[in-house]
């Protein structure tokens, strides 16, 4: 009797513990906020390039995460990026002239959405396009445009 | 020449042979009419032996592992000042192989040894033909709980082997070395995802688990009833269970990361 309750208990502490571990891999290491999918809206922005973004990459107003990028296709008419966002639904006030644009984190992170803010009193609904949009700085290209200008400085004394 | 394509053939036919035989073992052992409540309690003896005897191995090497990756971690990602990537380094290790695949081995190690021995001696003891005798299926008696035992018992042990792990990564690199405590957890739980890193980790415990006991009780139900056949398969069980989670885990890691 003594001893099968040992094992009742011990049976009882191994499963506490797996589910405590459970709760911190979930909590702590994954940083899961919450399982059910939110309620979110799309919206849609086209770019002339992406660089290296990437599904699942941030939408961030102010770099406050809103949302995140749903998919990523190509326009085959006009060769752009046509990039689909979900935004939090508790966030239904951007007004209908905000920009995107790419911007990346730090010099080597990843490329996230920045959306800077319009100032029209009419708001982006479900399925809208962000008209204006920058496309994503290229540090490679950027750097090979001033290795060209100083070689064509240079070249020209 | 043709004989020694005829042994060829034979030794194919013979594995196949085998596998069918310990497939149709483990239906035959799982499949039926379960008794709760009976079921339930030699579960739970099991789950003892099984499951609370390996935490100890599994607490201690995961705190070990763990530590010895924040060090190593940190003396690489020094060099290139991204020491702050350690914790999405050392999660990611840990979520997506390390705590799987150490896990099981150590499991299999612990357990699955101790299973096949345990039925390999009720087989040589003739436990197992006096439970036939008494009308007792000693495949639903004695081997179904140990599977379940097992299937339940190593993806709780990876979990608590991964979270341990990661506290003791935690303590060499931000208490010890100096990693900002911010940058550890918070990078970390930036890069990992719950579905694609620590599910995808959980699935590859479950099916580990139960290559592990299916290896173990299969082979203890086959050994030759000697204390030397005991020994060669108990030998079997920790082999063969260890070359297949580590096939299985590159096929797995294939099908789940190989894709970006």
């Amino acid at each position: 009797m003594r001893n099968k309750k040992i094992v009742e208990v011990g049976v009882g502490f191994f499963m506490i513990v797996g589910l405590i571990a459970f709760a911190l891999l979930a909590l702590q290491v994954s940083g899961l906020t919450h399982i059910t999918p939110q309620k979110t809206y799309e919206l849609t922005a086209q770019f002339g390039d992406i660089g290296s973004l990437k599904r699942r990459a941030a939408v961030a107003v102010a770099g406050v995460q809103i949302g995140q990028v749903k998919a990523i296709t190509l326009n085959k008419e006009y060769y752009t990026a046509i990039v689909t966002m979900e935004i939090d639904a508790n966030i239904n006030n951007l007004p209908i002239d905000s920009a995107a644009s790419i911007k990346t984190r730090g010099i080597l992170g990843d490329n996230y959405i920045s959306i800077a803010l319009g100032f029209d009193d009419a708001f982006l609904r479900d399925g809208d396009e962000i008209e204006e949009t920058y496309q994503a700085l290229i540090l490679e290209d950027l750097i090979g445009q001033f290795v060209a200008g100083q070689i064509s400085k240079t070249g020209g004394e | 020449m043709i004989r020694s394509l005829q042994r060829f053939g034979h030794a194919g036919l013979s594995v196949c042979a085998k596998f069918g035989w310990a497939g149709l073992f483990l239906v035959s052992a799982l499949v039926g009419r379960p008794n709760v409540v009976l079921g339930f309690k030699l579960l739970v003896k099991q789950l003892y032996s099984v499951g609370v005897f390996s935490l100890i191995i599994i607490v201690v090497s995961g705190l070990f592992i763990g530590m010895v990756l924040g060090l190593q971690g940190y003396s690489i990602l020094v060099d290139f000042g991204a020491e702050s990537a350690l914790g999405t380094m050392v999660s990611l290790t840990l979520l997506r192989e390390l705590g799987p695949v150490v896990a099981a081995l150590l499991f299999a190690g612990r357990a699955g040894s101790a299973l096949t021995a345990e039925i390999g001696l009720m087989k040589a003891t003739e436990q197992l033909s006096s439970l036939e005798m008494m009308g007792v299926d000693p495949l639903r008696r004695i081997i179904a709980p140990r599977f379940w035992a097992g299937q339940i018992s190593l993806p709780i042990l990876a979990i608590i082997f991964s979270v341990v792990a990661i506290y003791g990564s935690y303590m060499v690199g931000v208490q010890w070395l100096g990693v900002s405590e911010g940058a550890f957890w918070g990078n970390m739980r930036a890069a990992v995802d719950f579905r694609e890193d620590t599910l995808n980790g959980i699935i590859k415990s479950v099916v580990f688990g139960a290559v592990i006991t299916w290896i173990a009780v299969y082979q203890g139900y086959v050994a030759e009833p000697t204390s030397e056949g005991i020994g060669r398969a108990t030998t079997r069980t920790v082999v063969h269970s260890s070359l297949a989670i580590l096939g299985l885990d590159f096929l797995l890691t294939a099908v789940m990361f190989g894709e970006v």
